[in-house]
């Protein structure tokens, strides 16, 4: 017999639904994506089961389609997020997000002698892989920031 | 336009370039080329040997120079920006040279400014013309800048002499040997730099018996204040320390090469041996800067 499983956040009809991200990465991926400050209907969720990640949280925006640079922002929070595409209750498509070569304005330098944490700079990094994760490696200072390290700044 | 804010900004052919105008100019000194040109030398932080350094560049090529070396008398002590100061300068001159105490603080002003700069130290990061004279100098004493056995010692954490020079050395299929207390060891990412380009290195905590296979031997200042515990200084610098008794079994090419200034990391009975270089050294800074100016200028 089948067995239809229960949503724990109800569906909906048009938006993105924003799985996979890990359950205390939550509010960071609110802050970059600004929802913040969006008058949009949006429904959160956390602590939910994962078979992949153990804990999840989930982020479901009614009417609402993100540019793909724009949720790339979030893989360095959320590197194993999927962006589901809903039309008319249905998922049209699935998106995971991509680790974007270049950061520009969304992570803190680390180093406190940066020009960057002295004058109204936007800061910007490039990105790279290691065994321990993503490095973000400082474009005015040259100096790495690891992503255990990672201090986003709040949104733009 | 082109900026040298860090060693990276230089391919292996653009720094031999800059390394065979500097031999040319060590031959024939004064070559009033840019006589039309005005230079602005801006240091934000005190220096001797630069900024001297960079003036006598300068005077030989025939340009003026224009800027300041002390704070108190500029609008940045009223509380002038960074992006303000270098604006205003870029106005004046053909040609900012610059030393900031922020890191990172030459690649902004590279951005925002409408002539080339070139990065005269910026913090704990750059300082790509004092790697290129150290490059001279090498290059000038070994023939070559090819498959040389390098030891660096001391201050390599913080170091940013060396981390230039491991960088731009890359290039040129070196050996490293790294002698330092673990407070001052190397920083990861140059670990992790090196390990990509599969440069062979080796770490160590005594001086002594890392330099009979050198070519050669950087010697760079420990500070005292990166140590708490004077007694752990005194300790460290012991063992970090060259005097001329360490130089037996050597290979006869090796020289002996420092960024200086020197405070006692050389006992001064290194001096008069023929592997002691650092005094040559700095005196090839000038043909090196000239040769960097005339690069950048004719971009």
């Amino acid at each position: 017999m089948e067995t239809k499983k229960k949503l724990k956040v109800s569906a909906i009809r048009n938006g993105t639904v924003i799985d996979r991200i890990p359950a205390e990465g939550l509010f960071h991926v609110i802050e970059i994506l600004g929802l913040a400050k969006r008058d949009l209907q949006m429904t959160f969720g956390t602590n939910l089961e994962s078979k992949v990640l153990g804990t999840k949280s989930i982020i479901k925006i009614t009417d609402k389609f993100f540019e793909e640079d724009d949720v790339n922002r979030i893989a360095l929070v959320a590197p194993d997020a999927v962006l589901n595409i809903i039309k008319e209750y249905k998922v049209v498509e699935k998106r995971r997000v991509v680790i974007p070569s270049e950061i520009y304005g969304l992570v803190r330098c680390l180093n406190p002698r940066c020009i960057t944490n002295h004058e109204l700079i936007k800061t910007r990094f490039t990105t790279s892989m290691t065994s321990d994760g993503i490095v973000l490696r400082c474009h005015y200072c040259e100096k790495e920031t690891e992503q255990k390290n990672l201090q986003i700044i709040s949104n733009n | 336009m082109k900026s040298l804010i860090s060693i990276n900004d230089f391919n292996k052919e653009e720094m031999m370039q800059v390394l065979d105008l500097a031999r040319k100019y060590e031959a024939e000194p004064n070559c009033p080329i840019f006589s039309d040109k005005v230079i602005a030398c801006i240091f934000f932080e005190p220096s001797t040997r630069t900024k001297l350094s960079f003036e006598t560049a300068v005077s030989r090529l025939g340009a003026r120079v224009i800027g300041f070396s002390s704070l108190p008398a500029t609008s940045i002590a009223k509380g002038e920006s960074l992006k303000d100061t270098i604006k205003m300068v870029s106005n004046y001159a053909d040609m900012i040279v610059m030393r900031h105490p922020l890191d990172g603080a030459a690649r902004y002003a590279s951005e925002i400014a409408g002539c080339p700069v070139i990065n005269a130290g910026d913090g704990a990061n750059q300082h790509p013309t004092q790697t290129l004279l150290d490059m001279y100098s090498i290059w000038k004493t070994q023939g070559t800048l090819e498959n040389l056995s390098i030891t660096m010692v001391g201050d390599l954490k913080y170091g940013r002499t060396v981390h230039s020079l491991l960088q731009a050395m890359s290039h040129f299929n070196p050996r490293f040997r790294f002698v330092s207390c673990p407070e001052l060891e190397i920083p990861w990412e140059y670990e992790h730099f090196l390990d990509s380009r599969n440069i062979p290195y080796s770490q160590h905590n005594v001086l002594e018996g890392q330099i009979q296979d050198a070519d050669i031997l950087y010697m760079t200042r420990i500070q005292q204040e990166r140590f708490q515990d004077p007694m752990e200084f005194e300790k460290v610098r012991n063992l970090m320390s060259l005097d001329a008794s360490m130089l037996t079994d050597t290979k006869p090419n090796l020289k002996i090469l420092h960024p200086l200034p020197r405070v006692n990391e050389i006992a001064t009975d290194v001096d008069e041996r023929p592997e002691a270089y650092y005094f040559d050294q700095a005196r090839n800074g000038v043909f090196t800067r000239m040769g960097i100016i005339t690069y950048l200028m004719n971009q």
